[in-house]
């Protein structure tokens, strides 16, 4: 059924090789058609929603089914990569998006929203990010995330009735078209010093030529992380983050924190491990730095902070500087770290998200940590879940984000980059200072009056949500072996293909 | 000195100045007008660089048609009345005085050095291959062909882009 190679400088293998992209492409298309006709009552956005759910599990089985028995490029990789690591963060991206639009149906309704387009506008979102995990080209990729952004910028400002939605919105457009503009120098700036945008042949130029100590490659280099710093809302390009966060709709902020950022570390890690690595000694500095300011600042801000969804903000910028120290390290184990903990990040990111939903109202700006009290009594299973994700946040034994954390803790090791491993368990111990006041407040504290956490109850997809991704995060928490060999294998991957790709 | 670098040099200058007075200038109209000198200009650039289909796109698309639609949202919405608060504080003034020192000194370096031999195209490569194919088909040759999927992506990009302007424009919910 599927060819065992395509040839991808011809535009048939090219519409083998991006099946799960156009199929996706497509429904999104066809459900444009459906929203023309039926948008006016929340029935038709529900049946909306549910036609994204569909379309997303059907992309999600494509790129499984294609992980399993993809075809293989005939000579180099053009435009688009046919390798493990594309095929497993667009199974992230994908499964991001489901959480999130499974978590929008009841919140949409409950908030009174009813603008069909939001569940296009994730579709698209979540082309994008496949794209950016999967392009084989500067060009492809910077696409890939222009076409995310788009998207997430106007699902910040969904809600119209809300102005910190609308500043959210504002917001992250001016700062993202800013940080999109520095990520084009820099692609330019590569481009000129190495006269490709193919990320093997970058790396084939550089190595050929002798670029490493080339001034407008560095240039370039500089540029670009500038620019995908922004995109992950790494320190001290991060300002944007807390007001966007909390002035989105909940479900989006999940969407965000989850898989845009996962999308952005895809990209970076692709660009700089598959093209840029002759240039590891310069990259490797700056990216050093960045993860340990990002981790610090990160969780100190965090402990300030006595409004939920803020601390969650700033809890993803802690958590950008951990993926960052996988980043650092630019090994295969680095990679398989990243692979691992992107997908425990968005389990636990989007189930923490989904239970703010459920505990809040109003758009959940002032959901304090207060609000929490007494769940334990009145809610016990909503509590247990929302200590399950806490704990795994925090990196606790037992959970799956114990796991990753190790994982990348190995990783930094490995290159020899003690320093940061340090900086990355100090920076986790301080965050225990604000995940675990939550499991206080649940189980220790009284609830503030007798019809506290009555109307608190989690209602249909929403309870699948938080049910399937605190079991999976217990589940890779003692069993990981499955998911830590496949994102070994896929990390492997990953390493220029340049001898293999020459030899066939 | 050769007569492209005269005419390179007075684009150039006609760029730059238009560019910081489209940026200026108070009354949005005037800065609209100085955005379409500043693409005059860069299109004599292209021209300069033998990409002759890309100047006259850059005439008709850039300095035309989106030139007449920033005039067309002007008007509509009637912002000619400008008061002076809306220009940034002195903190905004001196983070885009530090940008644009960083930005310059990149400039300065990159001058200096320039892409090695190795990746320039030979001087008479492209009125070469514009002879051979002519100025359109060059470039429809890299599109559909070399670049074919970013086309693609591009045109579902500003179907994204299109949806999301509707949804947060459209008057009724």
């Amino acid at each position: 059924m599927i060819p065992a190679y395509v040839d991808l400088s011809e535009a048939s293998g090219l519409l083998v090789a991006l099946l799960p992209e156009v199929f996706l492409t497509g429904w999104v298309l066809l459900l444009l058609l459906v929203v023309a006709w039926q948008h006016r009552s929340a029935e038709d956005q529900q049946l909306v929603g549910r036609l994204s759910l569909a379309g997303l599990v059907v992309t999600l089985a494509l790129v499984i089914l294609y992980w399993l028995r993809g075809p293989e490029p005939e000579g180099l990789e053009l435009m688009i990569a046919l390798d493990g690591f594309r095929y497993a963060t667009a199974a992230v991206f994908l499964i991001g998006a489901i959480l999130a639009v499974a978590i929008s149906m009841h919140y949409l309704r409950r908030e009174s929203i009813l603008v069909p387009e939001y569940y296009l506008l994730i579709l698209l979102a979540t082309i994008g990010m496949m794209f950016m995990g999967g392009g084989a080209d500067l060009v492809v990729i910077f696409l890939g995330l222009e076409l995310m952004s788009v998207a997430v910028y106007v699902l910040a400002g969904i809600n119209r009735r809300s102005i910190f939605a609308a500043e959210a919105a504002l917001k992250y457009f001016l700062l993202g078209a800013f940080a999109s503009a520095f990520l084009l120098y820099g692609i330019a700036l590569i481009y000129g010093a190495t006269g490709t945008t193919n990320l093997t042949l970058v790396y084939v130029q550089i190595s050929a030529m002798g670029l490493q100590t080339d001034v407008m490659l560095i240039a370039g280099i500089a540029m670009l992380l500038v620019g995908f710093g922004f995109k992950v809302a790494a320190v001290p390009f991060h300002m944007w983050t807390p007001d966007v966060y909390d002035g989105a709709p909940t479900p989006v902020t999940a969407f965000m924190a989850a898989a845009v950022k996962a999308a952005a570390f895809a990209a970076l890690m692709r660009i700089l491990v598959q093209a840029l690595a002759p240039m590891d000694s310069v990259w490797t500095e700056a990216v050093w730095w960045l993860a340990a300011i990002t981790m610090v600042v990160g969780n100190v801000i965090a402990l300030a902070q006595r409004r939920l969804k803020r601390m969650l903000a700033y809890s993803s910028i802690g958590h950008a500087g951990y993926l960052l120290v996988a980043v650092t390290s630019g090994t295969d184990l680095g990679t398989a770290a990243l692979l691992y903990y992107v997908l425990v990040y968005t389990l636990m990111t989007v189930g923490a998200f989904a239970i703010l939903t459920v505990v809040g109202r109003g758009g959940e700006r002032d959901t304090r940590i207060d609000d929490f009290n007494g769940l334990g009594s009145r809610r016990p299973w909503l509590a247990f879940a929302m200590t399950v994700f806490m704990l795994s946040l925090l990196g606790f034994p037992g959970t799956a984000g114990f796991i990753g954390k190790w994982y990348i803790l190995s990783a930094a090791v490995q290159a020899d980059q003690f320093k940061l491993a340090v900086v990355l368990v100090g920076a986790s111990i301080l965050s225990a200072g604000y995940y675990l006041p939550v499991i206080m407040a649940m189980y220790m504290k009284d609830p503030v009056s007798d019809t506290a956490h009555v109307e608190t109850r989690a209602v249909g997809a929403v309870r699948w949500v938080i049910g399937v991704t605190a079991m999976l995060l217990l589940l890779f928490g003692v069993w990981p072996n499955a998911v830590l060999d496949l994102a070994k294998e896929e990390g492997r991957q990953l390493r220029p293909a340049v001898l293999v790709t020459v030899s066939r | 000195m050769t007569h492209v670098e005269i005419v390179f040099w007075i684009t150039a200058v006609v760029a730059i100045a238009s560019a910081f007075l489209c940026i200026t200038r108070r009354s949005p109209v005037a800065s609209a007008l100085w955005l379409v000198s500043t693409m005059f200009a860069l299109a004599v650039m292209f021209l300069l660089l033998d990409a002759h289909f890309i100047a006259a796109m850059q005439v008709l698309v850039y300095a035309g048609a989106i030139m007449v639609l920033f005039l067309f949202v002007i008007m509509l919405l009637n912002v000619g009345r400008a008061s002076s608060s809306d220009m940034v504080g002195w903190v905004g003034r001196l983070v885009m005085a530090a940008i644009a020192v960083v930005l310059a000194a990149e400039l300065w370096v990159l001058s200096r050095a320039g892409p090695s031999a190795d990746v320039r195209l030979g001087a008479e490569s492209v009125s070469q291959l514009a002879a051979e194919q002519g100025a359109v088909g060059m470039i429809g040759e890299s599109l559909f062909r070399v670049f074919l999927v970013p086309f693609e992506i591009t045109s579902v990009l500003l179907l994204a882009a299109i949806v999301g302007a509707v949804v947060l424009a459209k008057r009724r919910l």
